[in-house]
């Protein structure tokens, strides 16, 4: 596994042609934390992180990735500069089997450490090993959202962006996701930045939350705190 | 039944060579989206490129080599420098640029080898086959076309199916976006799409240009026919774009045949009415059929 | 300091110009005399060349403002109006031969000849999008010339038939061929002109651009969406048949290499070149298509090049043509040339050439593509 590092974005506005999104947005996710990223719909959390990932280019301001400023990068090569981002909406690769899945994202490793990569993520994701020649499509929806972790598990990142991964899927399936999530940062030391409209569960795992609301952030604070504040959390969480 | 029998061969024979236009046709509309009008002009610019290269050395697979590795270049130039363009701008767009390649293409032959009257060559000798004393009405260059497409479409399967570049390739025709979020380098993606689009073909122009007359317009009835294979297969079936390839090539040999050749055109036309009135999404697709 | 000429003038204009501007139809009729006025003086002033080469912009023009509607319009393609040309251009050479009908009947019948077989293709072709359209058409273009030899007999095979237009007698014996023919043409093609005009104008324009901008809505709306494309198909072919019958004219005979691929793809070239949906872009496009290759082969050839070679080099020029229009002004050089000098584009319909969104129906995998999302 590659270390894990300390992701900043630093005063990043972006839009959508004239529209802005996001206003001066500043964030640092520390190594091996877990990062969320709440906020009413709109808010621009998605564009966040669509903006981390190379897809959209900000108007102003950097992304600072253990010395390096990948703002303004491609995608590909956002990817290959350590960054997984899991879109909303799961992004599993219908087409293809869940083996042709995971092996795209191993793709980024040397070719020396790809099978015992794949034993690994094999091991973690028992329900993925059984499914494995069949195609993604077939797959159920918490058994996507595995899928597309553990694709992103393959590529060897050193920061995992996850885009509402409980969209869609029944309580008891989100609540899965989310422990493996949380095992994840144990396991792997991994840096991860969640962004979640289900507030309450994601703060139950993060370490720091962010509130952001129509583009600005609003609260920063250790996640514990946020979700005992009453007023921040009625007013923008709603809970 | 003997003429039956010649009917069948040289249908099959015609029918690979529709197979190998389909076959490119799907490779692009799979990878890119854009239906390629020129494949079958630049099938013809490098036949052009091959007669010369015959020309000059006197060697037939010099020729034939260099035709496939000019349709690879051109094909992946096109992609890079025209038709990257238009691939996130309205259909139209792409459909009228691929018409301006088209015709640009075929202009740009006249202007170099307009006045070309070689004949063109073949590897093979032109003679029929006969098992025992019963001429089989096909000659041993009918079976070199067919083996080599059906080598080359092989030959692009497994590099598809079983290689990483060619996992690489499917997710960029599935799923662009997720496809770069994981690291593949979708530009270069859809430029070697196109460039391998380019390979079929030329060869497809390499198999069939001696028996028709090489010059600027000869490939227009075959690229039409092409396209009315890759329709009758469904443009999203590479395997589809094969067998209507062979189901095209029978149907006309057998109309053109006993009918008269005249007609072999007009039975294209209204093959490839009837399949977009009655089944638009090809025989072996498995998308929904489109409401009006 | 009311009496000089040009206040006289500008007098009258204005108390013309409410009742011309009143209706739309009567300022097409309105323009369409002036536009006679204009052409007839230039036949009668110029040389004989330039009246040969106004009846052959006159037959394009048509042509080519059929098909700017179809596309711009009501957002479909057709690579095969050379086609639909060879139609009417043989219907009208047969009823010549044969019957010996007047010019006046031949027009019209051609013209409903070429509307006929624009249906019947209409009809089959009603379901089909973008390049699915685009290759059926292509299809047939291509395997026209093939009626030909099937049919020799009647169609005259590789030579085709012969069209003559007579001059007639009331004009005087030496009243030019050359000129008669420009007046014909010129003549239909006014005629034809405003009718399209006002159609565009008209509820089944404005029908067309509603389907052309967004089908689903088109329909929900009440719009019997096949039907106008059908329609729309047909208008194009007819146009198209009419500027067949009117290039019979100019060059005399029909035959299966006067309506080539390369005809059907001009057209598409001009109609690009003058803006998609504008009909006065119809009429500078086919300006520029007829005036064009016969300069640059001209050039060519005074350059030592061969016919054979020099004759490629306006077909290369469309190619050329149809890549950069479309990859630096996508909507047509009309609609670049008012952007740039920041007027609304100049085409006679509202929204000239917003792109067809009728085709943005694609496949899942592309709607995801085009929106980023997964």
């Amino acid at each position: 596994m590659s270390e894990s590092a300390t992701l900043e974005v630093r005063e990043v506005s972006a839009g959508y042609g004239a529209v802005p999104v996001l206003r001066g947005v500043t964030i640092t996710a520390q190594a091996g934390t877990i990062t969320a990223v709440l906020g009413a719909n709109g808010a621009g959390k998605t564009t966040l992180l669509r903006v981390i990932d190379g897809s959209i280019k900000p108007s102003q301001g950097q992304i600072w990735l253990d010395g390096a400023n990948l703002a303004g990068r491609r995608p590909e090569n956002v990817s290959r500069a350590g960054i997984a981002h899991v879109p909303e909406g799961q992004g599993v690769i219908t087409e293809l089997t869940v083996a042709e899945n995971l092996q795209l994202g191993l793709l980024l490793r040397p070719r020396s450490e790809r099978s015992a990569a794949l034993a690994d993520i094999y091991n973690r994701f028992s329900v993925l090993a059984d499914r494995r020649s069949k195609a993604a499509g077939t797959l159920s929806g918490g058994e996507r959202q595995m899928l597309v972790i553990a694709r992103a598990l393959a590529t060897d990142p050193r920061v995992l962006l996850l885009d509402e991964p409980s969209l869609g899927l029944a309580p008891k399936i989100v609540r899965d996701v989310l422990d493996l999530i949380s095992q994840l940062k144990t396991d792997t030391g991994l840096t991860i930045i969640l962004v979640e409209q289900n507030a309450r569960s994601a703060l139950a795992i993060a370490d720091l939350g962010i509130v952001l609301n129509l583009g600005s952030v609003v609260a920063t604070a250790p996640a514990g705190q946020l979700a005992a504040d009453e007023a921040l959390r009625r007013h923008y969480l709603g809970f | 039944m003997v003429e039956f029998l010649e009917f069948t061969l040289q249908g099959i024979s015609a029918g690979m060579i529709y197979a190998a236009i389909a076959l490119s046709l799907v490779l692009i509309w799979r990878g890119t989206r854009v239906l390629n009008y020129s494949q079958g002009a630049l099938a013809m610019l490098t036949s052009f490129i091959a007669l010369e290269i015959e020309y000059r050395t006197g060697n037939y697979w010099f020729a034939f080599v260099g035709a496939l590795i000019s349709g690879l270049i051109i094909g992946g130039a096109v992609e890079r420098l025209v038709t990257r363009q238009v691939i996130n701008k309205p259909p139209l767009n792409a459909v009228i640029v691929t018409i301006g390649l088209l015709i640009g293409i075929e202009g740009l032959a006249g202007v170099f080898f307009g006045g070309n009257n070689r004949s063109f060559p073949t590897p093979f000798s032109p003679v029929g086959l006969s098992i025992g004393s019963v001429a089989l009405g096909i000659t041993r260059n009918d079976i070199f076309i067919a083996g080599a497409v059906l080598l080359a479409a092989g030959l692009l399967a497994v590099v598809f199916q079983y290689t990483s570049i060619g996992l690489r390739l499917r997710a960029t025709a599935f799923n662009l976006p997720v496809a770069r979020l994981l690291g593949v380098r979708v530009g270069g993606m859809l430029t070697l799409g196109w460039a391998l689009a380019g390979l079929l073909g030329a060869l497809a122009g390499m198999l069939v240009s001696p028996s028709t007359l090489l010059s600027p317009n000869s490939m227009d009835t075959i690229f039409v026919l092409g396209f009315t294979a890759a329709v009758i297969g469904g443009l999203e079936s590479p395997g589809g774009a094969v067998v209507g390839g062979l189901i095209l090539g029978i149907v006309l040999s057998y109309a053109g045949g006993y009918l008269g050749s005249e007609v072999v055109n007009l039975f294209g036309l209204a093959a490839l009415l009837l399949v977009l009135m009655l089944r638009p999404t090809g025989l072996f697709s498995s998308a929904p059929a489109r409401r009006v | 300091m009311n009496s000089s000429p040009d206040q006289i003038f500008i007098g009258a204009a204005n108390r013309l110009a409410p009742w011309v501007r009143r209706t739309t139809g009567r300022r097409h009729v309105a323009l369409a005399v002036a536009g006679a006025v204009v052409l007839g003086l230039a036949s009668i002033l110029l040389d004989q060349y330039r009246d040969y080469q106004m009846a052959e912009v006159a037959a394009s023009a048509v042509a080519v403002a059929g098909l700017t509607v179809l596309i711009g319009l009501s957002g479909q393609i057709s690579i095969g109006n050379g086609a639909f040309m060879a139609v009417g251009g043989y219907v009208a050479a047969l009823l010549f031969m044969h019957l010996q009908w007047p010019l006046i009947a031949i027009l019209v019948v051609s013209t409903l000849a070429a509307a006929a077989v624009g249906a019947i293709f209409g009809v089959a072709a009603a379901r089909l999008r973008g390049p699915y359209l685009a290759g059926a058409t292509l299809m047939l273009a291509v395997a026209l010339p093939f009626f030909a030899t099937r049919f020799s007999g009647l169609l005259g095979g590789d030579q085709g038939l012969g069209f003559f237009v007579t001059v007639p007698g009331f004009l005087g014996a030496t009243f030019s061929p050359l000129r008669w023919q420009a007046w014909v043409n010129c003549g239909a093609a006014l005629v034809a002109m405003v009718l399209l005009a006002n159609l565009v104008r008209s509820r089944i324009g404005r029908s067309w651009r509603a389907v052309r901008d967004d089908e689903v809505a088109a329909a929900l709306a009440g719009i019997n969406v096949a039907r106008m494309q059908i329609l729309a198909f047909i208008i194009s072919a007819a146009y198209a048949g009419l500027g067949g019958v009117l290039l019979a004219v100019v060059v005399g005979t029909v035959s299966p290499s006067l309506f080539t691929l390369s005809l059907s793809i001009q057209l598409l070239t001009a109609a690009v070149l003058g803006g998609l949906g504008s009909l006065s872009g119809a009429i500078w496009g086919s300006i520029l298509l007829v005036i064009v290759p016969t300069y640059l082969t001209n050039v060519a050839t005074s350059h030592g090049l061969t016919q054979a070679t020099s004759s490629s080099i306006p077909i290369l020029a469309y190619g050329l043509v149809l890549i950069l229009v479309m990859l630096a002004f996508p909507r047509g050089i009309a609609g670049g040339i008012s952007r740039l000098i920041g007027q609304a584009p100049l085409s006679d319909s509202e929204s000239p050439t917003a792109p067809p969104t009728s085709w943005r129906r694609r496949s899942p995998a592309a709607d995801r593509k085009e929106k980023g999302r997964t």
